[in-house]
Formats: C-alpha cells, structure tokens, sequence
C-alpha cells in the first residue's frame, strides 16, 4: 500500500436509513422512488411484498425458471424410458406393448418435481448472488438488527442521482429514520 | 465504520400488552423480538434441559439396535430374519411403509396447510418437515437392506453400464426408487430453503465465533433483501405447490408396490387413496408425539397451543376414518366380488388365519380407539391425545402388518405358509426408532424447532408482523 492510499475515505457502497417498522420502509421506498432514486435496495426480517412492489420488482423469475426446469427433467424421464424399453433394452411381457407409455408416467413426474425443485433453488441462489458471506451492508453496526426488528433502506452509490452523497443523507433525513449510517464498501 | 447518527446497540423496549389471539393459535405476549429470541435461544445459547440429554441418550441406545443388527444383516445375509416363501417382504417392508407414512405429515403440513392459507401451520411446519426427513431416512434403510446385496442398491437406477441392461421401468419397484428419493431430496430443499432466514437470524445473534461461522456458513450471506424475499417467496409457493402433489404420489406409488401385484387383497384400485390418507393420519399421530415434548420441556406452549393440539387431532379423526373406510371397502370388495381367492383370503385375514388377532389388533387401534377424538376434552387433554396418537402409531404398523402377513396366505393352500419375525427383524425396527429420536434430538438441539421468520410474518400488525402468512400475496 503506499502512502496515497493510507488517507484515502473509503469508497461508499451506499447510504442506510433505519426504521422501526415495516411500514415506514414501505412509505421511505415510495418517496425514494417518487424523488427519481433507483438503484436501492429495502432490508427486513420477513418478507413484506410491498417493499418489492416500490422497489419495482413486482415480478420474480423463479415462475418461469422452474417452469423450463421441470419440463426439461419430465422430457429427459420420459424419452429415457421410451428409450430404454422400446429401442436399447425392449422385452414383452406377457405381449404388451413395448411403448407402453401409461407405465412411464410415475417417474416421469418424479423427474418433473425434483428437476422443477432444484432448478427453483439453484435459479434463486443464482440470481441472488448467493452464497455471499459478505457484502457490504453487514459493515453497518446497526444492520446486524436486520435479521431482528429493523427495516433497512439503502440507496446505492451506482445511483446516478448519488453525486456524493449528502443530497441523499438531506432526502433521508425527511424521512425520520431511527439511524442514518454511510455504508463503506 | 462510517456510522453517523445513533450508536448500534440499544436494549430492547420492554413489550406493552397485546390482546389475546383472536384465533388462539398464539399465545404470552410476543412481539417480534421476543419470540426471536425465545426460539433462537435453545439453539444459541439456552441450557439443555436434562430431558434432552435423557432422550437423546435413549435413541442412541436404541440406535445400536440397529448398528449391530445391520452389521449381522450384512454379515450373514437375509437369512436372519424371518423372511421366507411366501412371505418374501416381511418387517422390513413394514416398517418402510410405516416410517414413510410418518414421513408424509411433514412436507404434507407445509404445502397443503401453506397453500390453504391455514395459519396454524406456521408453529408446526418445521419440526414437522424435519419429522419427515428423519422418517424418510428411516425408511430408506429398509428396502435397501432388503435387497440382501445394499451394496448394488445403485442398480435400482438407469445407468449406463458395461452389462448392458437397464432396470425396468414398468415395475413399481423403480418408481418406488424414483419416487422416495425424490420426495427425500425435494423436502431436503423445501426444509434448507425454509431455514435460510432463519440461519441468518442465528448467525446474527449467536454468541460463540464458532456458532457465528457455522450459521453463517449456513445462511450463504442471506441479508433480507426485498428483491431476494420476493424470490424467495416464489421459490416456497412453487415448491409447496409441487410438494402437495409429489405428497399424494409418493404415498400412491408406494402402494402401488403392492397394489399391482395380483396377490388376493392386495390387487385393489382403493389402495391409493387410502394409503395416502393412512400417511397422513400416522404422520399427524407423529406431530401430536413431537409436540407434546416441545411444549413440555421447551415451555412452547405459546406458539403450539392448545388449538393446535385440537386442530390436529381433528385431522386425525378426518384420516382416521378415511382410513376405517378403507378397511371397510376392503371387506366389502371381497365379498361383493365374488371372487373365490378375495372373499377366502378375507376371511383368513379376519377370522380363520393364524394372524387374526393382527386384524383385531388394527381394528382395535386404528379405527375404535381414534374415535375417543370426536370428545373435546380428549382432544384438548395432552396426555389423553398422546395416548390416542400412540394407539395410532401401533394401529398403522399393524395396518402394514396385515397386509404383509397376507402372503401368508396365498391363491392355493398348497402355497400357504407362516411367518414369524426374528430378534434380528426387531432389532433393526427398534434400532430404527433410535435413529429417528437420535436425529430429532440432534436438529432440536442445533437447528430452531419453530421457524422464527414466518412466526415474526405470522404475529397481528400490532405485534410487529404482517398478520398471517402473505406468501400466497407476496409471491410473485
């Protein structure tokens, strides 16, 4: 490190209110919103739709994840069966037919529940960025309340209507959060 | 740290009176903080109670039942038990349907409670769903050992292989192998996915640095995002939404085990329903089991209260009898029928055969007894509920039993046989038991018992939550 560095403010990742209830974090997201923020991100203990819906994230992607998913696991399953007992492998049982569908059905459908499940958890770990064992927000004190009975809302540095930062600590602030805290990244 | 304002720690504010429940499903007097901490407190940093360290001594007890049984198993072979021609199946199988009934209550109460938007589900579902992983687990070691050589168990499933044979997908017996694993690995996710949040809620408030990076590790950085709730939400809907069919299939395709072959009695299209209702009442007989000791040694009685108790036990009898129904379609297809091997084998089962005390003995237990539950006072009385659940426990495994012991007697008497388990058959079920309270023991110990995110959702505005269970709202 040389010595230039040493002095140097740390970059922000962004700036963090605090508030007592999840209803004032809906209120603050909508007023963020409302004065042109965009990039931000609300925090809660338990999810509240809401927040999502201002956050203009009314939609998530998991519908159509696991969709794709599951009908990929029950095509495999059913052309693994067809394949097994009408072209690599075919033996007559009692002279019944060797495509003998209906019979495919049971694993077919294992197969659509377990790919459809697991696409479900991998697509939500993916496009969460999780796992993430750190990430700036855990540097606020305060956010370890997060989990607890704290709302959080924090608008990003990547905002273009950021500039330094203190614009949006002066719109907090209108807001009446318990603690607004800089977020260091 | 670039704090600003307010320093970070501040005690909590002591809590004001809330009205009561208007629906009883919640008792004391709970904000969102205060039942945080009292769930997460037997996990971070609450002293054991001595019962846990009793039952847990005692499942691992139990528990070398089935080592030492299993090490005998592999070392002579299925000769040690008291299979024979024609009763091929025996207690393994037994307990494998037994155990993986019990295992059905779990996923069953999630999804279907969820997807009903019934509120009382939120108490029970994660001890509940860890019942069925356990249970699932148990049951998995049955039709695993009984395949004689466990070690080529992999051949039950498609692989390409240098024999150049494939299993053979028109066999119950590979849907049964595809179908458990599935139902074990989808409750597996469904289970993981419902603790994240709550693994978050651990790390931040553990007290050891082990504790911290344990939970942590466990959490995978979950911090609370709205865009990361909204996912997540829809990831839970989904897999309730598929876990309520994967239920009913599971449970149907294990019956199918039995239903497609054309043993006399077992050759019946009433298997499917009614052996996923007798899941359902076993695995509920299961929950009441669970409950009782959580609210007794862990002072749960707040969050599994006595309207949940009821509420479960009003399930029972809802099973039960969809299951008495069963028994009862099973006398009546035999004579109506007019089947000379149905009607003969019926009264073999009940009356003329040596096991016709079994028959009684189900009867007695699954169908009599249960009806004590239509009394209210039985229904709110623990101890009575208990012992009506345990009734029902033995009930379900006479109930398989019964239909093992069937292959006793066969289309021609020249067939007939009997069938007797050995010391070596029970000790694997009582050591399978042991692996069950051992497991239990070990998640109450370790993991939160009540999930604390969806009780914090569950608790009225006034408390601090969102009034019930919104993912069906929320997940989008």
């Amino acid at each position: 490190m040389s010595d230039t560095h040493t002095n140097a403010v740390p970059a922000l990742y962004g700036i963090m209110a605090e508030f007592t209830n999840a209803d004032a974090l809906v209120a603050a997201v909508r007023k963020a919103r409302e004065s042109g923020y965009t990039r931000m991100d609300g925090y809660s203990p338990f999810p509240v739709g809401e927040v999502a819906d201002e956050l203009g994230f009314p939609r998530s992607e998991i519908g159509a994840i696991m969709f794709i998913g599951g009908l990929c696991g029950a095509t495999f399953g059913f052309l693994m069966q067809t394949w097994i007992t009408v072209y690599d492998y075919p033996i007559s049982i009692g002279g019944k037919p060797f495509w003998s569908w209906p019979m495919y059905i049971p694993i077919t459908w294992a197969l659509l529940v377990l790919t459809a499940s697991l696409s479900g958890v991998f697509g939500l770990l993916a496009l969460c960025g999780l796992p993430q064992p750190y990430h700036p927000v855990f540097n606020v004190p305060q956010f370890a309340r997060a989990t607890r009975d704290r709302f959080f809302l924090c608008i990003e540095s990547t905002d273009p209507n950021f500039g330094d930062g203190a614009g949006v600590k002066t719109f907090l602030a209108t807001l009446h959060p318990d603690s607004i805290a800089e977020v260091p990244e | 740290m670039a704090t600003v304002t307010e320093p970070a720690t501040r005690g909590h504010i002591p809590n004001e009176i809330f009205p009561p429940h208007p629906e009883g499903l919640l008792g004391g007097n709970h904000d969102t903080v205060t039942l945080g901490d009292k769930i997460a407190d037997v996990v971070i940093g609450g002293s054991t109670p001595k019962a846990w360290w009793m039952w847990f001594l005692f499942g691992f007890m139990l528990l070398q039942g089935l080592v030492v049984g299993l090490a005998y198993l592999f070392y002579m072979g299925t000769g040690v038990w008291g299979i024979n021609q024609p009763v091929a199946w025996g207690l393994a199988i037994v307990n494998f349907v037994w155990w993986i009934g019990i295992g059905h209550a779990g996923t069953l109460i999630s999804a279907i409670l969820l997807l009903m938007h019934q509120k009382w589900r939120t108490s029970i579902n994660r001890f509940a769903e860890a019942m069925t992983l356990f249970a699932v687990s148990c049951a998995g070691i049955f039709p695993l050992v009984h395949m004689g050589r466990p070690w080529l168990g992999y051949w039950l499933f498609p692989f390409p292989n240098n024999m150049a044979v494939w299993p053979q997908p028109r066999s119950p017996l590979m849907w049964d192998a595809f179908a458990v694993s599935t139902y074990l690995t989808v409750s597996l996710v469904f289970w993981y996915v419902g603790l994240i949040p709550d693994l978050a809620i651990l790390r931040d408030t553990a007290k050891h640095k082990l504790q911290r990076m344990a939970y942590g590790m466990l959490a995978l950085g979950w911090r609370g995002s709205a865009y990361h709730w909204r996912r997540y939400e829809k990831l839970y809907l989904l897999l309730a939404g598929l876990g309520t069919p994967l239920v009913f299939s599971v449970h149907t395709i294990v019956s199918f085990d039995f239903a497609v072959a054309i043993v006399p009695l077992w050759h019946a299209t009433i298997f499917p329903p009614f052996f996923v209702a007798g899941a359902i009442f076993s695995g509920f007989a299961m929950v009441v089991w669970l409950a009782v000791p959580l609210r007794h040694y862990y002072g749960m009685k707040d969050f599994i209260t006595d309207k949940h108790m009821e509420l479960c036990a009003k399930v029972m009898i809802a099973t039960g009898l969809l299951v008495s129904f069963g028994y009862f379609c099973e006398l009546w297809m035999g004579w109506y029928s007019h089947s000379l091997y149905e009607w003969e084998t019926t009264y073999q089962r009940i009356w003329e055969g040596p096991y016709w005390w079994s028959y009684w003995c189900l009867i007695t237990t699954n169908t009599i007894i249960p009806q004590l539950l239509w009394i209210k006072r039985v229904r709110t009385n623990e101890l009575l509920l208990f012992l009506v659940a345990g009734s029902v426990h033995i009930g379900m495994w006479f109930e398989r039993y019964v239909i093992i012991i069937t292959l006793s007697r066969d289309h021609t008497p020249g067939a007939w046989g009997r069938y007797a388990p050995t010391e070596w058959d029970y000790a694997i079920m009582v050591g399978s038991v042991g692996l069950f309270i051992t497991l239990f023991c070990l998640f109450i110990k370790f993991l939160p018992m009540i999930s604390i995110t969806e009780m914090r959702e569950f608790l009225p505005f006034k408390q601090g939550g969102r009034d019930g269970h919104a993912v069906m709202e929320n997940a989008k």
